[in-house]
């Protein structure tokens, strides 16, 4: 494979870029695979990436419907963090920062991840005593977090609606100064390239349309492309989970649900960290382009069209106007919708099934771009062994059953509902 | 925007609504010696169709009826609005 550096850039320049490699190739599906990853988004391809890098396992296709990085890794708000407070999703989303921070280095393209810290504002002294409490459980498991008076918000965040007239003065913020974004496309293609080198088959454009299960054993899956033989599949589909599902007789604690994002014209450099809304749900960051980059509730209903509507957008926008009131003044640049996974207790799933030979990566709600690395080095490991790893043991399929939920912001079911 | 006519007060728009889930789901009779086994399936397992789904919406805004939607999850098209006693045919 071809290294991506400074000095391959000018080498390629002074011959007029003919002579670049095509970053992945294009090939025609086998007969047979070791392991089959449906789904050619973020997960599926850093499965793949780290099946063939940390397992040794190079027999492996990616099978994508669409095209990879069409999907929700390239869909949505970019932002990266592991500011949660139950153990489960603490350690695992930490041993994706690592990940994160050498991820450039590690797939030899840059993913421009920005380490610019997540503020999350606090907007009565409740909320900041809930916020002293996460923030300890996060540095207890070794995360860093900060609690920022009132006055540290204004100095860091100048553009807030800091008046006295506001409807949800701010309080103060909890910070996670190691969180921030990356470019979410260069990381599908990062991993999908580095997946190609190593012997993995990426085969997009191709929809599966059934499994053959025998004895209660995976024996392969039926493509748009042709049958193809297996013994293990990882099914990475988030947002189409249900689907699959369908197919293999399977009902799971999983609801899928539309979720909008939107950016505005871009501007000169006013914000300098990413920034949520504590009495609602809102998150604003400004991309290296100058757009603000916002996000915010779901739309609400089951939805499996990746397109919203307007009432959504306009709740969600209306609190980013308490926020920051010079977003008033911006035009909208586009919107787009992308659909989720919205687990029962808001957690995801990294899990055997009944089903010998048939792993589960969903349930990944708002928050599965930023899970990215470890979600990928943790099925990869679940799929390898045939046993999770032990950042994923929480992440069971029948925790809903048995009562061991990972509720982290205490809501009970349907944590969507507001 | 979603229209959705309500069976008390005709068609109103989505802002009026507020979403109640899959009305297929039902709760374990009372009474009853219930199972793990059909507690999770009442209150976490959910089919999640691609395609037409019957589910409940609450005019919270209007007359506060829980209604029933008959709906697309794929093209967002409602085909029949229902009472919440009504039967579904």
């Amino acid at each position: 494979m071809q290294k991506y550096s400074f000095l391959s850039l000018i080498k390629n320049a002074f011959s007029g870029h003919k002579g670049w490699e095509v970053a992945w190739k294009d090939p025609t599906p086998k007969k047979e695979y070791d392991v089959v990853i449906i789904g050619g988004g973020g997960h599926g391809l850093a499965t793949a990436y780290y099946l063939a890098k940390e397992h040794k396992i190079t027999n492996i296709a990616v099978i994508e419907k669409g095209w990879i990085g069409g999907g929700n890794v390239g869909r949505n708000t970019t932002i990266i963090r592991s500011n949660y407070m139950h153990d489960e999703n603490g350690l695992f989303y930490e041993k994706g920062m690592d990940l994160w921070r050498s991820m450039s280095q590690d797939l030899n393209f840059n993913i421009m991840f920005s380490p610019r810290g997540i503020i999350n504002l606090a907007h009565s002294d409740a909320q900041m005593n809930a916020y002293a409490r996460r923030g300890n459980s996060m540095r207890l498991n070794g995360i860093d977090a900060v609690l920022l008076d009132r006055e540290e918000v204004k100095k860091k965040v100048p553009v807030l609606d800091f008046s006295d007239n506001v409807r949800f003065p701010i309080f103060g913020a909890l910070m996670q100064p190691s969180a921030g974004t990356a470019r979410h496309d260069a990381v599908a293609w990062g991993y999908a390239r580095q997946a190609d080198s190593m012997g993995v088959d990426i085969i997009q454009h191709c929809e599966v349309t059934g499994f053959d299960i025998s004895n209660g054993k995976m024996q392969g899956i039926k493509t748009s492309r042709g049958d193809i033989k297996t013994k293990k599949v990882g099914l990475c589909v988030a947002g189409s989970t249900s689907i699959l599902a369908e197919m293999l007789n399977m009902t799971l604690p999983i609801e899928t649900h539309l979720l909008q994002a939107c950016v505005s014209e871009p501007i000169k450099p006013i914000l300098d960290h990413v920034v949520t809304f504590g009495a609602g749900h809102f998150y604003c960051s400004q991309s290296d382009k100058g757009e603000m980059v916002m996000g915010g509730d779901l739309d609400g209903y089951n939805s499996y069209a990746q397109r919203g509507n307007l009432p959504t957008l306009q709740h969600v926008l209306t609190e980013g106007i308490a926020m920051f009131p010079f977003l008033s003044k911006l035009n909208m640049l586009r919107t787009w919708g992308g659909i989720m996974d919205m687990s029962m207790d808001g957690s995801p799933i990294i899990d055997k099934t009944h089903i010998a030979g048939l792993y589960l990566n969903c349930g990944w709600c708002y928050g599965g771009f930023k899970a990215t690395p470890a979600s990928g080095f943790t099925f990869a490991h679940t799929i390898a062994q045939d046993r999770v790893h032990e950042l994923n043991a929480g992440f069971r399929l029948d925790r809903f059953n048995t009562g061991h939920l990972i509720d982290e912001k205490g809501l009970g079911t349907k944590t969507w509902i507001s | 925007m979603l229209y959705i006519k309500c069976p008390h007060c005709g068609l109103r728009s989505q802002n009026e609504f507020a979403y109640g889930g899959d009305a297929s789901v039902k709760r374990p009779e009372l009474n009853k010696e219930i199972s793990d086994q059909e507690w999770d399936e009442f209150v976490y397992l959910r089919k999640s169709p691609r395609g037409k789904h019957l589910e409940l919406w609450h005019h919270v805004s209007g007359c506060r009826q829980w209604i029933k939607v008959l709906r697309d999850t794929s093209t967002h098209e409602i085909f029949n609005t229902y009472k919440s006693e009504e039967k579904v045919g």
